[in-house]
């Protein structure tokens, strides 16, 4: 199979959608002859045109309330805010409109919008456009939470997304976007709610999102040496989260760490963490539940300070071999 | 003379219509006043007494494909948009039969099928909402215009800076109706705001800005009637700013200190919107006083049948709770 980028695995996605559905059109900030920020959707523009890739103000609240609207009425807009820090600007319109209207309504209504932004620290950016927002927008009943690790993944998660009759966060890590994978040239529908186990093992479980996945996945390799096991799944989606797998994948390890880039007080690890606990799985662990979080700073800037902000390869080595006892 | 005036002397059904919406908003609001005073609603309202010839007057010259968005103060906007005042009131009450279920409540009317898009409990929260449903009109070359209401105190906020611009830059078909009814809240519009009349905030964006009296209904007919045309033929947004005056207080809880009570009275004499257009009729001898009695006679008999429908409606069933979170 050929192999593709995250950026452009996503790209993809929205153009063949884009060709098979007239209601589907891009809103956001440069992303017309710039091509967006991270060049998600270069060349977008001369395909369809300033009508359907339609380049914004800086207005973020007005632009996501403009996508809000304009789904409510028989379109299906893909918003990319440009930094997830951006959101927070935008945070009424997707909080207290997009994700609550339906239920205000009883039931009359609904918000087929995807929310796309680039979350996440790795590239220097520091404090206000590197945060991990994503359990903010995960405490939120009406959204649904998408954080794709892989370029199929993000493909297709990205279809169903667009399909969802509900508003969808679509969380891109910035460290990703450069990343390879197979990707199949046809469009295909992952659904949300689905987790994946990125790969089998039998001694510990890491639980991990976005770019963490490929740092678990890293570290099961080195630990692989040492004759560990290390099983990885990726949740993909936070809301719906797929507890079933995640519960199995527990009992039959009976080792967990869960770890995210975001901040590990209150992060969603918190929330799969207390799930398990809640579980079946609860009686079959032989060691407490571990979270690997980011510190609870501000991203700086200053690379090595950066890197130090949030769990790395050595990190996750040093805690499976924490959980095991062979430290 | 408003080309009105010279429509409704030859239309005298419609000159009488247009005076039951006003008195049944009127007779409406009261009601919810004594049910609240009772003790039968649950919660907050925000009467719009005194304001009945912005929402008429805006509301009659729309089509019924023509959209609008209100604000928590929206009871009057929705009657005169088509909504079935007993469900209305049952919503109010919170009961089953209500236009949501009971889930909304007054803050959150909203009657999709008559594009009433919803009252919103967030200042300004409808005006990005607005501009995003007349994007559809736009995308999908539907003809419909959306107005969106929204009151003194919406015209400080970045989404209403934010919309006017964006609906200005692509030529909208929104037509955004301030209803300037002196006071945000308990803040008076000559401490918060600079400019003498809110219309002037227009030209920051390249639109016209109308003034006109919001008592006087057949002003605002015209006013309304030429910005939806022209949203209409593609010309884009207008901002009209109505001076009118709430003759209740803010919500449940207000004592009104901030104004004075000669003020309430200057106002509630001589620019009574229902008084005003009333002595109109009777002046052009369309109607005589009995038969004017006799609709305020009708529309307090049927407001009392939509509290009876309201009061003997059920209470929303405890399996409600937990659906329409999502579609």
């Amino acid at each position: 199979m050929r192999t593709i980028t995250f950026a452009e695995a996503i790209r993809e996605s929205m153009i063949q959608m884009m060709r098979e559905n007239e209601d589907i059109y891009l809103i956001g900030e440069d992303i017309g002859i710039y091509g967006g920020v991270f060049g998600v959707t270069n060349g977008m523009l001369e395909l369809f045109g300033p009508e359907r890739i339609r380049n914004t103000p800086i207005s973020e609240a007005a632009i996501t309330g403009c996508a809000v609207g304009s789904a409510m009425t028989g379109m299906r807009p893909i918003l990319e805010l440009q930094f997830s820090d951006f959101m927070l600007i935008a945070l009424d319109q997707i909080v207290n409109q997009a994700a609550k209207m339906r239920y205000m309504f009883g039931g009359k209504g609904s918000v087929p919008m995807v929310i796309r932004t680039p979350n996440g620290s790795g590239l220097g950016f520091a404090a206000q456009h590197s945060q991990s927002l994503e359990t903010w927008l995960a405490h939120i009943p009406g959204l649904k939470v998408v954080q794709p690790s892989t370029p199929y993944d993000a493909k297709g998660l990205l279809k169903a997304a667009v399909e969802d009759n509900n508003p969808v966060v679509f969380f891109e890590h910035k460290l990703l976007y450069g990343t390879k994978g197979e990707v199949p040239e046809e469009l295909y529908t992952i659904p949300l709610g689905k987790a994946d186990i990125k790969r089998e093992g039998s001694d510990v479980t890491i639980i991990a999102t976005s770019i963490m996945v490929l740092r678990a996945l890293e570290a099961a390799k080195e630990l692989e040496k040492e004759g560990i096991s290390v099983e990885v799944v990726d949740p993909r989606t936070l809301v719906p989260l797929d507890e079933e797998t995640l519960i199995r994948s527990a009992m039959k390890t009976r080792r967990v760490i869960v770890v995210y880039e975001a901040v590990k007080r209150a992060g969603f690890g918190a929330e799969i963490a207390s799930m398990l606990g809640e579980s079946e799985a609860f009686d079959y662990l032989d060691a407490p539940i571990m979270r690997l979080g980011g510190e609870a700073v501000p991203i700086p800037y200053n690379h090595r300070l950066e890197k130090a902000a949030v769990p790395q390869v050595q990190d996750i080595i040093r805690g499976v071999r924490r959980i095991l006892n062979r430290a | 003379m408003s080309h009105f005036s010279n429509i409704l002397r030859k239309d005298r059904d419609r000159a009488l219509y247009l005076y039951h919406q006003m008195v049944l908003i009127r007779e409406f609001e009261q009601k919810v006043e004594q049910l609240f005073m009772q003790g039968k609603i649950h919660g907050t309202m925000h009467l719009c007494v005194g304001q009945e010839a912005t929402a008429v007057g805006a509301c009659s010259v729309l089509r019924d494909e023509d959209k609008i968005t209100t604000t928590h103060r929206g009871h009057g906007q929705c009657i005169a948009k088509g909504a079935d005042i007993n469900r209305m009131m049952a919503e109010i009450l919170g009961k089953a039969t209500g236009l949501c279920k009971g889930k909304g409540g007054s803050m959150h009317l909203a009657d999709l099928d008559k594009g009433n898009l919803g009252a919103n409990g967030i200042v300004a929260g409808g005006l990005p909402i607005a501009t995003g449903a007349a994007l559809t009109s736009k995308m999908k070359k539907l003809g419909y215009v959306v107005v969106s209401f929204f009151g003194d105190g919406a015209t400080n906020q970045g989404s209403f800076h934010e919309s006017l611009n964006l609906a200005a830059i692509w030529d909208l078909p929104v037509v955004f109706f301030c209803e300037n009814n002196q006071y945000a809240m308990s803040a008076p519009v000559y401490e918060m705001i600079k400019v003498p009349d809110i219309a002037e905030r227009a030209s920051a964006y390249g639109i016209p800005g109308v003034v006109v009296d919001g008592s006087d209904l057949l002003e605002v007919m015209r006013v309304t009637s030429e910005a939806v045309e022209r949203a209409r033929r593609g010309e884009g947004p207008t901002l009209i700013e109505a001076k009118t005056y709430r003759f209740k207080g803010h919500s449940r809880s207000d004592a009104r200190k901030y104004r004075t009570r000669e003020e309430e009275r200057e106002w509630m004499e001589k620019r009574d919107p229902i008084k005003k257009y009333r002595s109109w009729l009777a002046g052009e001898g369309l109607a005589s006083e009995q038969e004017l009695d006799q609709y305020d006679a009708d529309a307090r008999k049927d407001v009392e049948a939509a509290a009876e429908f309201a009061e003997n409606s059920p209470e929303p069933s405890l399996d409600l709770l937990t659906e329409d979170v999502y579609a």
